[in-house]
C-alpha cells in the first residue's frame, strides 16, 4: 500500500485525511509504530483510530484511560465470582474429597480470564488498538503500557506467556492535560493534530452530514474559523461544527444567520464567557 | 553513507535548534524516509517531523531547521547558551569555597536564627546554610480520595482475595475480606515570579520548588515577562544539576513582570487541560504587576475554579506595616483563599503545612 492508496481507503470510510494524517498512519503501519496523537480536543484524533480500523477492515478495541486505571482494568482479571461457584461445585461433586491443588489449577485457567482491552488486543491481532487520552493514566501505567506495546506479549504468572502473532496497530490519543513521559513517545511517531483548513473542513461536515447542504456547510465552517480567532477558553473543534450543523439541521435551517447563531450557539461553545464574547464581537454577522 | 550522514547532520541541526532527538529517534527517522519517497520534500519534511519531534513545542523549531537544512542554507539554531557561573553564584550568593568554609563558621546554634531572618538580607554563608535547610525539609502531600479501593478491616466486600484466602484453607469458607477506597496525593502546582523584584528570593523559592516536588505530583512554573515550566528540570534528584538546569530554561530571569498575561497563558496551555484541576496552586509573587490589573482579576477568578485552593505567598507580607496595596495583588485577592508570607524558612515550613491542610 502507499500512502495515496490509504488515504483514498481512509476517504472511502468517511475520514478526510491531510498529509500529515496520511504519512503518520502510513509509517505507522509500515514500520509497526505506535501512532500518538496529539491535539486540542475535538481535532479528530481518536476518530482516525475509528477510521483506521474501518479502512483496513480490523475489529477496533478501545482503551479508556483515566486517573488510577491499572492492570487489571487494562490487561486481565480472574473472574472470582464465577470462580467462587465453580469451587463450590468441585466441592460438592466431590464429597470431601477435594484436592486443593488439583480444584487451584483448574480455578486459574483460561476459562476464567477477562481479558481487557490490551490482552484481547494481542490476542485478537491483527486489530486496531485505541489508547484513549493516555495523558490521563498515571506514570506508572505508562511504564506498564510501554513494557507491553515494546513486547507484545503479557506473561501472566498461572497461565504463563501471550504473544501477538502480529503485533496490533497502535493509536495512543492525548489532549496535553499532563506531559506524557519522553520514554513512551519515543516509542510512537509523534503526530500534532491541527484543525484542518476551511475547504476541508466543510468537506468533513458534507461527508459525515450529507444531508447538509453545501451553503449551510460554508457558513458553519466559516463561522467556526472566525470563532477560533477569538481569544476563546476552548475553541471549537471539528467535533463542534459537526455538532453545530446537525443542530441546525435538526431545526430545519437551511441558512446560518445572526439570530440562528445566537440561539444555537450552545452547540458550539461551552463557556459562558467564550459566548459572550463571541456575541458582542459580531464575527457571527 | 552519504545519505545517512546528512540525516544525522540534520537531527544535529535540530538538536542545536533546541529539539531534544536521541540517537533512537534519528534511527526511526532514516527508516521512515526507506519507507517514503526520499525525493519529495512533503515526504522528507513528514517523515522527519513524526519521528524527531515529541511535542507542540519542537514543530516550529523543526519548520525552522527543515527550511534551513533542505533549503541549501547552512542552520543558524541559537548558539548554544552555556550557563554563565557568575550568575549561578549570584543566585546562591558566592562561589563554592565560600560556602564550605561558611558551612563551618554556621554552627547548629545559627540555625534558630536563621528560621525568621528574610532570606532577601542572609550573608553568603548563611545562605548556603538555608540551602541545606530547604533541602532537608519534610513535606507531605496533601491528599484526596482515590478511584480504586485497596484492602481494609471494614468496607465493601472483596471477592479476589476472599477466594484466595478460601483455595489456601482447601475450599472451606473464611472470614470475608473487604477493600475500602483509599486517598492519593493530590497535585500541587507551583507558580514562581522570578522577575526584578522577586530576584532575591528566586534561588531558595526554586529549592523549595525542587524539595516539594520530590516528594509530591507537582508541577512548577516560573512567571515572568513569559511562562516557562521548569517541572521537568526540577524533576532531577540532584538539587544542584536540578536548579542549574531549571535556571537555565528560564529566558527572563530578573527581567519585569506581567501576571495577568503569564497566569492566562498557564491556564490556556496547561491549568485548564488538567494541570490545574482539583490541584493545590500556590503562586509566589509580590504582586509588582506591570500589565492590567483587571486581566490578572479575570484569570485569578478562572483559576480559582479550577483549583482545589489557590495559596497566594508573597515574602513582603509577613513584614510589618504590610498592607495589600499593590494593584495585582488587590484585583487577585477576593480570588484567594490564603495569603502568606514567604520570606524566610519559618514561613516555608508554615506554607508546606498549610499546603498539606489544604
Amino acid at each position: 500500500m502507499t500512502p495515496e492508496e490509504l488515504a483514498v481507503e481512509l476517504d472511502r470510510v468517511g475520514y478526510l485525511p491531510d498529509a500529515g494524517v496520511t504519512t503518520a498512519a502510513f509509517l505507522a503501519l509500515e514500520m509497526r509504530r505506535p501512532l500518538f496523537c496529539e491535539g486540542e480536543p475535538g481535532t479528530g484524533k481518536t476518530s482516525l483510530a475509528l477510521a483506521l480500523a474501518q479502512a483496513l477492515s480490523l475489529p477496533l478495541i478501545r482503551l479508556q484511560c483515566h486517573e488510577g486505571i491499572d492492570a487489571s482494568q487494562a490487561l486481565y482479571d480472574w473472574d472470582f465470582p464465577r470462580q467462587l461457584l465453580h469451587l463450590r461445585a468441585l466441592e460438592a461433586s466431590s464429597s470431601g474429597a477435594l484436592d486443593p491443588d488439583a480444584a487451584e489449577a483448574s480455578l486459574y485457567t483460561r476459562r476464567f480470564l477477562l481479558a481487557r482491552p490490551l490482552l484481547r488486543a494481542l490476542e485478537e491481532a491483527p486489530c486496531v488498538l485505541l489508547v484513549d487520552e493516555v495523558d490521563r493514566a498515571d506514570d506508572e501505567f505508562e511504564a506498564f503500557l510501554l513494557e507491553v506495546l515494546d513486547s507484545n506479549t503479557v506473561s501472566i504468572p498461572e497461565l504463563g506467556e501471550i504473544r501477538a502473532s502480529v503485533p496490533p496497530v497502535v493509536v495512543l490519543t492525548s489532549n496535553r492535560t499532563r506531559e506524557v513521559h519522553d520514554a513512551l513517545k519515543r516509542r510512537c511517531l509523534y503526530h500534532w493534530v491541527e484543525h484542518p483548513d476551511l475547504a476541508r473542513e466543510v468537506a468533513i461536515i458534507r461527508r459525515r452530514l450529507p444531508g447538509v447542504s453545501e451553503r449551510l456547510a460554508s457558513q458553519v465552517a466559516e463561522a467556526v474559523g472566525r470563532l477560533r480567532e477569538l481569544d476563546l477558553l476552548k475553541p471549537p473543534g471539528v467535533a463542534e461544527s459537526l455538532d453545530w450543523a446537525r443542530a441546525l439541521q435538526a431545526l430545519g435551517k437551511s441558512e446560518l444567520d445572526a439570530e440562528t447563531a445566537a440561539v444555537t450557539l450552545g452547540a458550539v461553545l461551552k463557556y459562558r464567557e467564550d459566548a459572550t464574547r463571541a456575541l458582542a464581537s459580531g464575527v457571527l454577522g | 553513507m552519504t545519505v545517512l550522514t546528512g540525516y544525522v547532520g540534520f537531527a544535529r541541526a535540530l538538536r542545536q535548534a533546541g529539539v531534544g532527538c536521541g540517537p533512537d529517534r534519528v534511527q526511526a527517522y532514516a527508516a521512515a524516509v526507506g519507507h517514503l519517497d526520499p525525493g519529495s520534500r512533503d515526504d522528507l519534511y513528514w517523515a522527519g517531523r513524526l519521528t524527531l519531534c515529541g511535542e507542540p513545542d519542537d514543530l516550529p523549531r523543526y519548520d525552522a531547521a527543515f527550511d534551513a537544512w533542505f533549503g541549501g542554507e547552512a542552520p543558524r539554531g541559537p548558539r548554544h547558551r552555556k550557563l554563565r557561573p557568575t550568575r549561578l553564584a549570584a543566585l546562591n550568593g558566592g562561589g563554592g569555597e565560600q560556602a564550605s568554609s561558611g558551612r563551618l563558621a554556621t554552627a547548629a546554634s545559627d540555625a534558630e536564627v536563621l528560621r525568621d531572618k528574610d532570606i532577601a538580607g542572609l550573608t553568603p554563608a548563611e545562605k548556603a546554610h538555608l540551602r541545606e535547610l530547604i533541602a532537608a525539609l519534610k513535606p507531605v502531600p496533601p491528599r484526596r480520595r482515590a478511584l480504586r479501593a485497596r484492602k481494609a478491616s471494614r468496607g465493601r466486600l472483596d471477592p479476589g482475595r476472599t477466594l484466595r484466602a478460601m483455595l489456601a484453607s482447601g475450599g472451606e469458607p473464611v472470614e470475608p475480606r473487604y477493600r475500602r477506597k483509599g486517598t492519593r496525593p493530590r497535585k500541587v502546582v507551583l507558580l514562581i515570579d522570578v522577575s526584578g523584584s522577586m530576584a532575591p528570593y528566586a534561588d531558595a523559592l526554586l529549592r523549595f520548588a525542587h524539595v516539594v516536588a520530590r516528594a509530591m505530583p507537582t508541577e512548577v512554573c516560573t512567571l515572568g515577562t513569559r511562562l516557562t515550566r521548569v517541572s521537568r528540570q526540577l524533576g532531577h534528584r540532584d538539587a544542584e544539576f536540578a536548579l542549574m538546569s531549571a535556571t537555565r530554561a528560564v529566558p527572563d530571569y530578573e527581567g519585569g513582570t506581567r501576571l495577568g498575561g503569564t497566569i492566562k497563558v498557564f491556564l490556556d496551555r496547561w491549568g485548564q487541560r488538567g494541570v490545574a484541576r482539583r490541584a493545590v496552586v500556590v503562586l509566589f509573587s509580590d504582586g509588582w504587576e506591570r500589565g492590567d490589573p483587571a486581566l490578572l482579576g479575570d484569570q485569578m477568578a478562572r483559576l480559582r475554579r479550577l483549583a482545589h485552593a489557590v495559596i497566594w505567598v508573597n515574602p513582603h507580607a509577613g513584614k510589618d506595616g504590610y498592607a495589600p496595596t499593590q494593584s495585582g495583588i488587590v484585583a487577585a485577592l477576593p480570588h484567594v483563599d490564603r495569603l502568606l508570607a514567604g520570606h524566610s524558612l519559618d514561613t516555608l515550613r508554615h506554607l508546606l503545612k498549610e499546603i498539606n491542610r489544604a
